[in-house]
C-alpha cells in the first residue's frame, strides 16, 4: 500500500512527485503512455507567464503569480534551460492601448512585478522586426521560456533518485474507495494507496468522476504550431503576445530555450481527447494572425508542425482539492494555461494538503534536491570539449549533425533514471531529430544505440507509444 | 596541425576532389568523413546505373565508390573516418572533433566544402496529420533496407517522385512490400525518365501526378493517407480526395544542399540552389574555399558529380601553387543570370581574365519545355543559341561557351533563359 499514488506524470504529476519525494512517504507515480510528459507538458508553447492574464481572485492567477519566481531555483537545481527574457504583450490600435491598462491593472493587483507600459519607440527599440503598426505594449521582465518536457523529466529523474516509484504503461481503468484510502485498478492490475492524486490532464474528469458525485467535465482543447528552424529563432527577443480582442487571444511568437522560433497556438475545442492532428487551414490562420505581430516571417523556415491539447475546466478556472465526498482524493485538474507557469506554485499547494490529510510529514534526511549535471558538448568550450573526449570518448562521436549531439549524451539520456527507451525519448531529453532535418540522418544511429544500450534487438524499438513500431522484419 | 588541402566529405565528391588534387602535385590532402566509412551515400545505393558517363559501364553505388576510394589508399591520401567538423572558419581554420583525437583545429591552405545534401523532412513541407511512426524520408528507408537489412513496412505510398522515392519504390516491392501509389505534386515527375520505366512502369506502380497527401491517419503507427488532385495553384481539387491505407509513408520531396559549415565560414549563398555561389573554378566568395557535389547544387547523376568534383581539384591545386605567389585579382567578374524559363545556373560568376578555353553552364528549366532555344544573351545581344527538343525540370542540362564567345561582350551581366 503506497501512501501516495500519482496519477498521470506530465509537468503536473512529475512536479508534485518531486516535491513530496523530501518526505517519508511511499509514493507511486503512474502515466499510460510510455514515457514522462507525453501530453499537454510536450506540446505547448513553453512559456513561463508574468501573471497579469487571469483574471484577479482566480486560482490562475494565484499560482501563476506565485509559481513565476520559483522556476530559477528549480531549474538551476535540475539543469533545466529556463531564460527571463521577458514579454510584450503588442497594441495595434485604441481599443488596444486600454486593453494593455486592464491588463496592468490586472497584474497590478494579482502581483505581478517588473510590468511596464512601453510605446511604441520603445517596442520598435527592443524588437526591431516587429510590426510598424504596434502603438505600444506592456513590458513583464518576469516572464520567460523554458524546456517544458525537460522539467518534467528531470523533476521525474529526481522524484525516482529521492525514492518514488514510476510505472509507465499503466492506465488506471476504475478507482474505488476503500476503509483507508482507495484501489486503483490499472491494466496491470490492482495497487492500493491512501491518497490518490489526481493529474491525469484531460481525463481528470474521468477519475474524478469515478470518486466523486461532485462530477465535472474537462474539454479538450486543441491549439496548433509552428517550429522553426534556428537560424531564425532572432527574430524576436523576447516572447511575443498580442492583446486579446473579442476574436480571440491572438497568438504567440516566441523564441524556444534551444533557439528555434515557436509560433502558435490557435484554439479549438475537439470531440475526441487525443486528437492531436495538425490541419493546413488552422496553421494557415496561425500564421496570418502571426504575421500581425511580425509582417516579415519566413515561414520557409519551419522544420515541423505539432498539435497540443489544454485541458480546460468547465469551471473557468483550475480545479485543486478534494471533493467533499472523496476525502484523500485529491484532483489536480483542468490545468490549461498558465498551468507551466503555476506548477511550482500548485505543487507546493498540494503538498500541504497532503500534510493535512496525513497529519503532518516528515522530512527524509538524505533527499537530494540536484540532478547529475547533463552535459551539453555543443556548449562547452574548446578545451572543456578536448578533456571530456579524453576521459569519455563517446563523446567524441557527433550523431547528430544538425544540433550537434554526441553518442555520450544519448547514452547518458538513456541510462538516467526515468531514462529514454524510444526514439521520441532520446529527442526529448538529448535532442538528436529536433533540428532541421527531422531525425532523418540520425535516427538509425539512435536506434542502433538504443538497442545496444538496452540489450534489445533494433526491431524493438520504438518511436513513441508501445505499438508505434519503426521497423517490419528483416530483408529478404 | 596543418594541411595545405582540407576536404570536408567523403563521398563522391570529395574523393574525386582529392584525388586530382593530389593527381596535380598537392602532397598534404586531408579528407574529413564522419560516416564509419568513405564513399558517402553511394554506399547504401546498391541499384546499378552509375557511371554510364564516366566508365561507360553500369555500376552499382559501391562499386562506384569503390573505385574511387581505392585510388584514394594508391595515392596515400590521408582521411579522418567518424570526424566531425563543427566549424570553419574564414581563415581556413576548421574545428573538428573524433573519439580518437578529441578536439582540434586544423589550418587549411584551400577547402574544398563536398558535405553532399539531406532531405526534406515532412515538416518542411507542412503535411498536416498525426505524428505516428512509419514516416521516413527515402534516404532514411534506403539505409535501413540496404545497410542495415530492415524493412520499414509492407503497404507503402510514397510522396514526391525524386529519384530516390522511385528507386525505393522498386526496392520496396522487391522485398515484398506493396507500393500503392507515387504520389507527385507537380504536373510532371521530380526523377529522371530511366527511373520513371524501370522503377515505376515495370512493376505497375501507379504514378499520380498532381496529387499530394493531405493528412495522415493514426495514432501510434501510420494507418492511412488521404490523397488528392491539385489545380495548377497546387490547390487541393475538393472531390477528389481518396483514403489509402498504408503502413508507410516514404518522402521523396526534395534534397537541400548541406550548407551551415559553408555559412559558418562566410561563404555567400545562391537562395536558387541553396549552394554556394562559385566562379568557374568553383571557388566560393572566400578565396581559397571551393565546392562541389550536392553541397554546390544537387544533381541527378554522379558521374557529373565527379566531373564537377575533378573540376575542384583542380582549381584548389592551382590555387595552393599561387599561394605566396602574387595573388590574382578578379577584377572582370561577370554576373550569370538566370531568367526566364531557367531556375538555375552554375557557376554564377566567370572570370574574364582568367577563362579556360572552354565554359561549362549547368542548368536546370523551371518547366517541362519542347522544341526550344536556351539563349545566352549580354546586354540585349544574343551570344550563343542551343537548340533542345526538351528539357525537363528533373534533368540537369549543360551549355558549353567557348572563350571567345566572351570575347566583345560589353557590361558585366550575362542572363541565360529559354526561347
Amino acid at each position: 500500500m503506497y501512501d501516495v499514488i500519482i496519477i498521470g506524470a506530465g509537468i503536473i504529476g512529475n512536479f508534485i512527485a518531486r516535491e513530496l519525494s523530501k518526505y517519508e512517504l511511499d509514493i507511486l507515480l503512474m502515466d499510460k503512455e510510455n514515457d514522462i510528459s507525453n501530453g499537454a507538458t510536450k506540446a505547448n508553447t513553453a512559456i513561463i507567464h508574468a501573471g497579469f492574464d487571469a483574471p484577479n481572485g482566480s486560482k490562475m492567477a494565484y499560482f501563476n503569480v506565485r509559481g513565476n519566481p520559483m522556476f530559477d531555483q528549480v531549474c538551476d537545481e535540475l539543469g533545466v534551460p529556463f531564460k527571463r527574457i521577458g514579454s510584450l504583450v503588442l497594441a495595434f490600435d485604441d481599443t488596444d492601448l486600454k486593453t494593455l491598462k486592464v491588463l496592468y491593472n490586472r497584474g497590478l493587483k494579482s502581483g505581478v512585478p517588473k510590468m511596464e507600459i512601453l510605446n511604441r519607440d520603445q517596442v520598435e527599440k527592443m524588437e526591431p522586426n516587429i510590426s510598424h503598426n504596434v502603438q505600444g505594449a506592456l513590458y513583464a521582465k518576469t516572464a520567460g521560456i523554458i524546456g517544458p518536457w525537460e522539467l518534467a523529466i528531470a523533476l521525474g529523474e529526481n522524484a525516482i533518485e529521492n525514492g518514488v516509484e514510476l510505472s509507465l504503461n499503466t492506465e488506471a481503468l476504475n478507482i474505488d474507495k476503500t476503509s483507508n484510502g482507495y484501489n486503483v485498478f490499472t491494466n496491470k492490475g490492482k495497487t492500493e494507496g491512501r491518497i490518490v492524486i489526481n493529474c491525469a490532464g484531460i481525463y481528470a474528469d474521468k477519475l474524478n468522476n469515478m470518486v466523486s458525485h461532485n462530477k465535472f467535465r474537462i474539454i479538450p482543447k486543441k491549439g496548433q504550431y509552428y517550429l522553426m528552424d534556428k537560424t531564425v529563432g532572432n527574430i524576436v527577443n523576447t516572447v511575443i503576445f498580442q492583446c486579446p480582442t473579442e476574436k480571440g487571444k491572438g497568438i504567440v511568437v516566441t523564441p524556444t530555450v534551444h533557439g528555434n522560433l515557436i509560433i502558435g497556438p490557435d484554439s479549438e475545442i475537439i470531440e475526441e481527447k487525443e486528437d492531436t492532428k495538425t490541419d493546413s487551414h488552422r496553421l494557415k490562420f496561425v500564421a496570418k494572425v502571426a504575421s500581425k505581430s511580425l509582417p516579415n516571417i519566413p515561414f520557409d523556415k519551419v522544420i515541423t508542425t505539432f498539435a497540443g491539447i489544454r485541458a480546460e475546466p468547465e469551471t473557468g478556472d483550475f480545479i485543486i482539492g478534494e471533493p467533499e465526498d472523496a476525502p484523500g482524493f485529491i484532483n489536480v485538474a483542468g490545468i490549461k494555461s498558465p498551468g507551466l507557469s503555476a506548477s511550482p506554485a500548485i505543487a507546493e499547494y498540494v503538498v500541504n494538503m497532503v500534510g493535512g490529510i496525513n497529519n503532518g510529514l516528515v522530512k527524509k534526511d538524505n533527499y537530494n534536491p540536484n540532478r547529475k549535471k547533463i552535459i551539453r558538448f555543443n556548449q562547452l568550450s574548446n578545451e572543456e570539449k578536448n578533456e571530456l573526449i579524453k576521459i569519455d570518448p563517446r563523446y567524441g562521436k557527433v550523431i547528430c549533425r544538425c544540433e550537434t549531439i554526441t553518442e555520450g549524451e544519448i547514452i547518458d539520456a538513456i541510462h538516467r533514471k526515468a531514462g529514454a527507451t524510444t526514439v521520441d525519448g532520446v529527442k526529448r531529453r538529448a535532442r538528436p531529430g529536433s533540428g532541421r532535418c527531422q531525425g532523418g540522418f540520425c535516427m538509425p544511429r539512435v536506434m542502433e544505440i538504443l538497442a545496444r544500450e538496452q540489450g534489445k534487438d533494433i526491431e524493438e524499438i520504438v518511436k513513441d507509444s508501445l505499438d508505434s513500431y519503426i521497423l517490419t522484419g528483416k530483408t529478404k | 596541425m596543418n594541411y595545405d588541402l582540407v576536404v570536408v566529405g567523403g563521398g563522391p565528391a570529395g574523393l574525386a576532389a582529392a584525388i586530382r588534387a593530389k593527381e596535380l602535385g598537392v602532397m598534404d590532402i586531408l579528407i574529413i568523413e564522419r560516416d564509419n566509412e568513405l564513399g558517402g551515400i553511394l554506399n547504401q545505393c546498391i541499384h546499378n546505373g552509375f557511371g554510364l558517363h564516366i566508365f561507360k559501364k553500369e555500376l552499382t553505388g559501391p562499386e562506384y565508390a569503390k573505385i574511387f576510394m581505392d585510388k584514394v589508399e594508391e595515392l596515400g591520401i590521408d582521411y579522418k573516418l567518424n570526424t566531425f567538423v563543427l566549424d570553419i572558419n574564414d581563415k581556413k581554420e576548421l574545428a573538428v572533433v573524433n573519439s580518437t583525437d578529441g578536439f582540434f583545429s586544423i589550418q587549411a591552405k584551400a577547402i574544398i566544402l563536398a558535405m553532399g545534401c539531406r532531405e526534406r523532412p515532412r515538416g518542411a513541407i507542412n503535411i498536416p496529420g498525426t505524428r505516428p511512426s512509419g514516416i521516413f524520408t527515402a534516404g532514411t528507408a534506403q539505409r535501413f533496407i540496404n545497410i542495415e537489412g530492415y524493412m520499414v513496412g509492407k503497404k507503402v505510398v510514397i510522396l514526391g517522385s525524386g529519384d530516390i522515392g522511385l528507386i525505393m519504390a522498386r526496392r520496396l516491392t522487391l522485398e515484398g512490400a506493396k507500393v500503392e501509389a507515387v504520389a507527385e505534386i507537380m504536373p510532371y515527375p521530380n526523377g529522371l525518365k530511366r527511373n520513371i520505366a524501370q522503377c515505376l512502369e515495370d512493376f505497375n506502380i501507379p504514378l499520380l501526378l498532381e496529387h499530394t497527401v493531405i493528412d495522415i491517419i493514426g495514432r501510434s503507427r501510420i494507418e492511412g493517407v488521404i490523397l488528392a488532385k491539385v489545380d495548377e495553384d497546387r490547390n487541393v481539387i475538393k472531390g477528389t480526395e481518396k483514403h489509402i491505407e498504408c503502413d508507410t509513408l516514404i518522402l521523396s520531396v526534395g534534397l537541400i544542399p548541406e550548407n551551415e559549415l559553408s555559412k559558418s565560414a562566410g561563404v555567400k549563398m545562391d537562395p536558387l540552389t541553396s549552394g554556394p555561389l562559385v566562379d568557374e573554378t568553383l571557388e566560393t566568395s572566400v578565396a581559397g574555399i571551393f565546392a562541389c557535389g550536392n553541397v554546390l547544387h544537387v544533381h541527378d547523376l554522379v558521374d557529373n558529380v565527379t566531373k564537377e568534383s575533378y573540376k575542384a581539384g583542380e582549381s584548389a591545386a592551382k590555387y595552393i601553387k599561387e599561394v605566396g605567389e602574387k595573388k590574382k585579382i578578379k577584377d572582370n567578374i561577370v554576373h550569370l543570370y538566370p531568367e526566364k524559363g531557367v531556375r538555375y545556373v552554375l557557376p554564377q560568376y566567370l572570370d574574364i581574365d582568367n577563362l579556360d578555353e572552354n565554359i561549362n553552364l549547368f542548368m536546370r528549366v523551371d518547366n517541362i519545355y519542347k522544341n526550344i532555344e536556351i539563349i545566352v544573351e549580354t546586354n540585349g545581344k544574343v551570344i550563343k543559341k542551343f537548340k533542345r527538343n526538351q528539357l525537363f525540370p528533373s534533368e540537369m542540362e549543360s551549355i558549353l561557351l567557348r572563350k571567345e564567345d566572351l570575347n566583345n561582350m560589353t557590361g558585366n551581366k550575362v542572363s541565360v533563359y529559354i526561347k
